[in-house]
């Protein structure tokens, strides 16, 4: 092809670029969220805040997790948070999985303390509450909490099904289900493809499924995980801490469902980020959600 | 478009940073200030309306077999008390320890440990639950409270029973670091609700509580106290230490422990 031809063919395309017309998007806001899932949300968010920093204060009390029904100091923990201080430096804050060990001076095992004085601590003051070391206060915004989770949980539930919302918004259909379908769900995702125009009306099926996960089995298993530590509860229900295998298997699955419901946080925030954080958070405080959709009779 | 954009998410992540800053400050805050805790603290009531609402009375804690028995059951709280007479009775293998009871009983008593043995017993292997998260399996036996209780006859208006201990698990000024707890009468007359003498098999050693111990197995470690030397009826709990019913209720937790 002569050069001559090769610049006759790019204006061409241009010209042709140009002069297609524009898809009109019409900017469309639809009622995305109802009021008892809007005020739900955000007394949930305050109370995962508040017992995942309370909780992290009575966790410090004993940084270490076990297998079944006891566990203390001379038993073998499946994970723990310590401080080796044997050596002549300063302690080297460790955190052992298994038999893995890792050294997580300055945050796990050991972390500054409020006059900035390296200290033994299972995790730093900056993720607990109160910051300072107080077990008796860490566990009364924790109880406090943890009843208003509750009541606010059974808001939701009671809500979700009177108005049908868990099977017409969260319940994915049949076709959703296809495993083509969320492959590709999951490749749109790491591409940080989101759905535009009328898809958008429609939460998508990671996202259907994440927040099924979340609401009917995380947060639940929080709540039953917790009340299986209760001596006073394993008394009424002794079914309740046998589910579990035993009161500190409950207490190590209380923290890994913890730990799930903080990654899903993460997750939940940056995508709330990247997928258009003011059309997303007006969506969640006046209930209205902008979609675009191209205008069929331009 | 871009130009627009990335200042505003800058400056949503720098508001949302600050409002976190803000809100862990004001969290503090918060946790400082009296009113605000006892504002907290009245979920406790709940709770405690709760469990005894659907636990009634007679719930069993678990009691386990002994393959279940720790090997090693950690001492927690004082591990000595100080002292010349808790030094004295100890000496003397506490020959001349006497368990007194009274307040608000018809017929004040005083029990020797041979007293206390010769009544009738209760063994269980029960689940020790501390405050700070760990849990150690262990056998416990010795006389249910409740028959202690029925000798001493309860007068009408009693409704707590106080433990008064050896240890001083502070040193205070004014005497407050005395260590005490109390329960009220439906854990008193539980069933698994002893005075233990012996762990284990073995009569209790210093670290756990010798001579005598509080189980009130539906409650969390601290509530059983140890080195128990008289038992006090009352009717009220604000004439005792700092008011809040136990050394640690004292200091912030929970006076009932069954969470």
């Amino acid at each position: 092809m002569g050069d001559e031809n090769r610049k006759q063919a790019m204006s061409e395309i241009r010209a042709a670029d140009s002069s297609r017309p524009l898809p009109r998007a019409r900017r469309l806001l639809v009622d995305r969220h109802t009021r008892v899932t809007r005020l739900t949300h955000w007394i949930n968010l305050l109370c995962v805040a508040v017992l995942l920093m309370s909780g992290l204060q009575i966790f410090n009390a004993h940084p270490a997790l076990y297998w079944g029904q006891s566990g203390a100091d001379a038993d073998r923990p499946a994970f723990e948070i310590g401080a080796d201080d044997s050596g002549d430096g300063p302690p080297a804050g460790f955190t052992r999985i298994g038999s893995s060990i890792f050294t997580t001076t300055g945050i796990l095992g050991v972390s500054r303390d409020a006059s900035g004085e390296a200290v033994q601590r299972g995790v730093p003051r900056w993720i607990t509450l109160p910051s300072w070391r107080d077990l008796a206060l860490g566990r009364r915004w924790h109880f406090f909490f943890a009843w208003l989770f509750v009541a606010n949980l059974l808001v939701y539930f009671a809500a979700g099904l009177a108005s049908g919302h868990f099977w017409r918004d969260l319940l994915p259909s049949r076709r959703q289900l296809r495993p083509r379908f969320i492959l590709r769900d999951i490749i749109d995702h790491l591409r940080l493809k989101f759905p535009r125009g009328e898809a958008a009306r429609h939460y998508n099926p990671l996202q259907k499924l994440t927040y099924l996960g979340v609401v009917f089995v995380l947060l639940p298993l929080m709540i039953v995980t917790g009340l299986a530590m209760s001596p006073g509860m394993d008394a009424i229900l002794p079914w309740l801490v046998d589910l579990f295998g035993g009161r500190q298997s409950a207490r190590t699955i209380h923290f890994i469902a913890a730990s799930l419901i903080t990654l899903f946080v993460f997750v939940h925030v940056a995508m709330v980020l990247l997928a258009g954080p003011v059309n997303e958070l007006r969506a969640m405080i006046t209930g209205r959600f902008a979609i675009f959709v191209e205008d069929d009779h331009a | 478009m871009r130009n627009v954009r990335l200042p505003r998410r800058r400056f949503l992540a720098l508001g949302a940073a600050s409002l976190g800053g803000m809100l862990l400050s004001g969290c503090d805050r918060l946790s400082e200030a009296p009113d605000f805790q006892e504002f907290l603290a009245s979920a406790e009531w709940l709770t405690y309306r709760v469990q005894r609402l659907l636990g009634g009375r007679h719930a069993l804690a678990r009691e386990f077999t002994a393959s279940d028995l720790s090997p090693v059951f950690k001492v927690n709280g004082t591990r000595m008390p100080e002292g010349e007479e808790y030094a004295a009775l100890r000496e003397g293998n506490f020959a001349d320890w006497r368990l007194r009871v009274d307040g608000l009983v018809a017929k004040p008593l005083e029990f020797s440990l041979a007293d206390l043995r010769n009544l009738p017993q209760r063994i269980q292997i029960t689940r020790h639950d501390c405050v700070e998260g760990w849990s150690a399996i262990g056998k416990w036996q010795g006389v249910p409270l409740a028959i202690v209780l029925a000798r001493a006859a309860l007068l009408p208006a009693a409704r707590f029973v106080v433990f008064h201990c050896a240890d001083v698990y502070e040193q205070t000024l004014d005497g407050t670091g005395q260590y005490y707890e109390s329960i009220d009468l439906i854990d008193a007359f539980h069933p698994q609700t002893i005075l233990a003498h012996s762990l284990n098999d073995v009569p209790l050693t210093i670290g756990h509580g010798a001579p005598l111990r509080l189980r009130v197995e539906r409650q969390l470690g601290y509530k059983h106290a140890k080195y128990v030397m008289r038992i006090e009826l009352t009717d009220r709990l604000d004439r005792f230490g700092r008011g809040k019913g136990g050394f640690w209720e004292d200091r912030g937790y929970e006076w009932y422990a069954g969470i």
